[in-house]
């Protein structure tokens, strides 16, 4: 039944009377519809991605301190920061040295210890092999070392060097050198 | 045409090659495009669009509460203010989720108002108006369990006493009010299901509102007259004189909606419900929410328990017998004086309820909501049925085009056409 009520509908497409008569106030109305209508649409998908960001309590996890005074020479502790772990290593002499020897054509991620080392004897990186995401064995005095006496990757044997350099293995990059400063002699922030 | 394709008109060809499979785009340029509407719409039409509108709105800010909320009654509070607090925007989905509740019951109040005042329950539009009733009632059940969710004092509470009246049940009561626990009190199991049960109900509303506006387009819509569209000359597409209505009515919702949740969004609620809930202290007046305070009126209103929480259900089991219990072959109020005045005066009598509903449990307030209930009911019961057969009513117009346009343009013989062509812009 309500079929039958619709009515003879002459709705005229704007082209032919707009083709001729050039642009007509219906155009102009249709065109700003439409732009405010993006608009609008934009200001209403705004807030819900943002909250999708992440919030003010995580944003307030994203530094963790770290006092190092208790770290002694040749020890290695691992703290936790954004949710992954990290190493903080007291170097000896000869890892600084063995790291500084290596010639960088030797490396497939070349770079100097120098570029990934803020102030000796501390180095910070990372502890997420670059391959798969497995936590890489070398911090504890027992664990393998590698070949390079830094760190052993035992999900698919990557190696990494005292400067935390990937040698050997498929892991494509060095351990990541996360953003840190140091806020005295004795402690450090990073993030 | 292909054996199984739809013989589409959609002249862009992308949009055919779909058609023809799935004949979404003629569906909507059917439905809400040239769909026959009657001409004399008042803006009480505007209300199921609102509706439907402020369903999307809830429906996106819930799935993004829910993406940070905690249903656990050790974390549920606290996760609200880290939502209002930590995260971006926050602030922002709470509040226009909180109030957008509160904005559906307005509308729905008002949609419903609309029907009763022009008789849109009446033949043939029965079942429409049924199904209105189950998408009303699985609101105030939506509505419910959201309300529990930030686990305040108020939550807390309402869910105990409201849970608690299953307990009226003769014989298996006590067990079902277990059942619908999960524990000996409101507690942790019973706040988990509820979170799992508001976020499926809005879904539930969705497809029953599909069918609602389904069933609205075999009979078409009711009109202030409430006499049926006999041709052409009584209606209009839907677009683009509904949809430009429409969107008149949108921007006076939505700024309604913006002066509640950004210059008072806490007017409509309790205080009490940024209390932790505390099993031990009952707060001094549990009350619902602004838009249960009829219903609570009435629950309140009868000493027996089983007896209030029966006619508190009746209050709005009563509204799906409407189209039986009015017997008036008239439609709309406008042309029955009496009913009209009585239907006002039940209007004034339902603030009044939504006002005692607020009020304690004592006199002079125990007395006003028994008078008020009875009045509600008897509108219904008593009035109704009577006034079809006693009332004379006034004559009817003779056709919506007559009303509108007068004698002669309905005719076409005035300037006016008797049928409606849009006709494009002059230009300047």
């Amino acid at each position: 039944m309500a079929e039958a009520m619709a009515p003879q509908i002459k709705t005229t497409p704007v082209e032919a009377q707009g083709a001729d008569a050039g642009v007509t106030k219906r155009d102009f109305l249709q065109l700003t519809t439409a732009a405010f209508t993006v608009v609008g649409v934009g200001a209403i998908a705004w807030p819900f991605v943002g909250s999708l960001a992440p919030s003010k309590d995580v944003l307030a996890l994203a530094s963790t301190e770290v006092d190092i005074a208790p770290i002694t020479v040749g020890q290695s502790i691992t703290v936790m920061w954004r949710g992954k772990p990290v190493f903080v290593r007291h170097r000896t002499a000869e890892e600084i040295a063995s790291a500084r020897a290596t010639p960088t054509s030797e490396l497939k991620d070349p770079a100097t210890d120098q570029s990934r080392v803020s102030r000796d004897p501390w180095l910070v990186v990372v502890g997420v092999c670059t391959h798969l995401g497995c936590v890489p064995l070398g911090q504890k005095p027992t664990d393998a070392k590698g070949d390079y006496n830094g760190w052993f990757c035992p999900c698919h044997g990557s190696h990494y060097d005292s400067s935390a350099r990937i040698r050997k293995g498929p892991a494509p990059t060095n351990l990541l050198v996360p953003e840190y400063t140091f806020t005295s002699d004795r402690a450090l922030r990073i993030g | 045409m292909a054996l199984g394709l739809h013989d589409s008109q959609v002249s862009n060809p992308v949009l055919r090659w779909v058609d023809q499979r799935l004949p979404v785009v003629t569906m909507i340029q059917k439905e809400y495009g040239s769909f026959p509407t009657p001409r004399n719409f008042n803006y009480f039409w505007n209300f199921g669009a609102l509706a439907m509108i402020n369903l999307m709105i809830m429906i996106a800010t819930g799935i993004f509460l829910a993406m940070n909320y905690v249903p656990h009654t050790a974390l549920a509070f606290d996760s609200v203010e880290r939502i209002m607090r930590d995260v971006h925007f926050g602030w922002l989905l709470r509040y226009v989720h909180m109030n957008g509740a509160s904005m559906f019951f307005i509308i729905i109040y008002i949609h419903i108002w609309r029907g009763l005042y022009y008789g849109s329950y009446k033949a043939p539009r029965e079942l429409l108006w049924m199904l209105g009733v189950v998408i009303l009632l699985l609101l105030m059940a939506t509505a419910f369990l959201g309300y529990v969710l930030p686990w305040g004092q108020m939550s807390f509470w309402g869910a105990t006493v409201i849970t608690n009246l299953f307990s009226a049940i003769p014989v298996i009561g006590p067990t079902i009010v277990t059942y619908l626990w999960g524990a000996f009190s409101v507690d942790n199991p019973t706040l988990n299901r509820f979170f799992s049960l508001h976020y499926l109900m809005p879904f539930m509303i969705v497809g029953v509102v599909f069918l609602h506006v389904a069933a609205l387009h075999i009979t078409g819509s009711n009109n202030p007259l409430g006499i049926e569209p006999k041709g052409p000359q009584d209606t209009l597409p839907f677009h683009p004189y509904y949809t430009i209505k429409d969107s008149v009515g949108i921007v006076v919702y939505l700024a309604v909606f913006a002066g509640l949740v950004f210059f008072a969004p806490n007017y409509l609620g309790h205080a009490d419900n940024y209390i932790p809930a505390n099993p031990l202290v009952t707060p001094a007046h549990i009350v619902p929410e602004w838009y249960f305070l009829p219903f609570y009126a009435v629950l309140r209103a009868v000493p027996d328990k089983l007896g209030g929480v029966v006619l508190m259900g009746a209050a709005i089991i009563v509204l799906f017998f409407l189209p039986w219990l009015d017997t008036s072959k008239v439609r709309s109020l406008r042309f029955r004086p009496i009913t009209r005045v009585l239907f006002l005066l039940w209007t004034v009598n339902f603030f009044v309820l939504t006002w005692v509903g607020g009020k304690p449990a004592e006199q002079p307030y125990v007395l006003i909501s028994q008078i008020c209930t009875m009045l509600y009911f008897v509108y219904f019961l008593v009035a109704l049925p009577l006034l079809g057969r006693l009332e004379r009513p006034l004559p009817l117009p003779e056709s919506i085009s007559r009303a509108v346009l007068g004698m002669k343009a309905s005719l076409g013989a005035g300037p006016m056409p008797g049928a409606v062509a849009a006709k494009p812009m002059e230009k300047a």
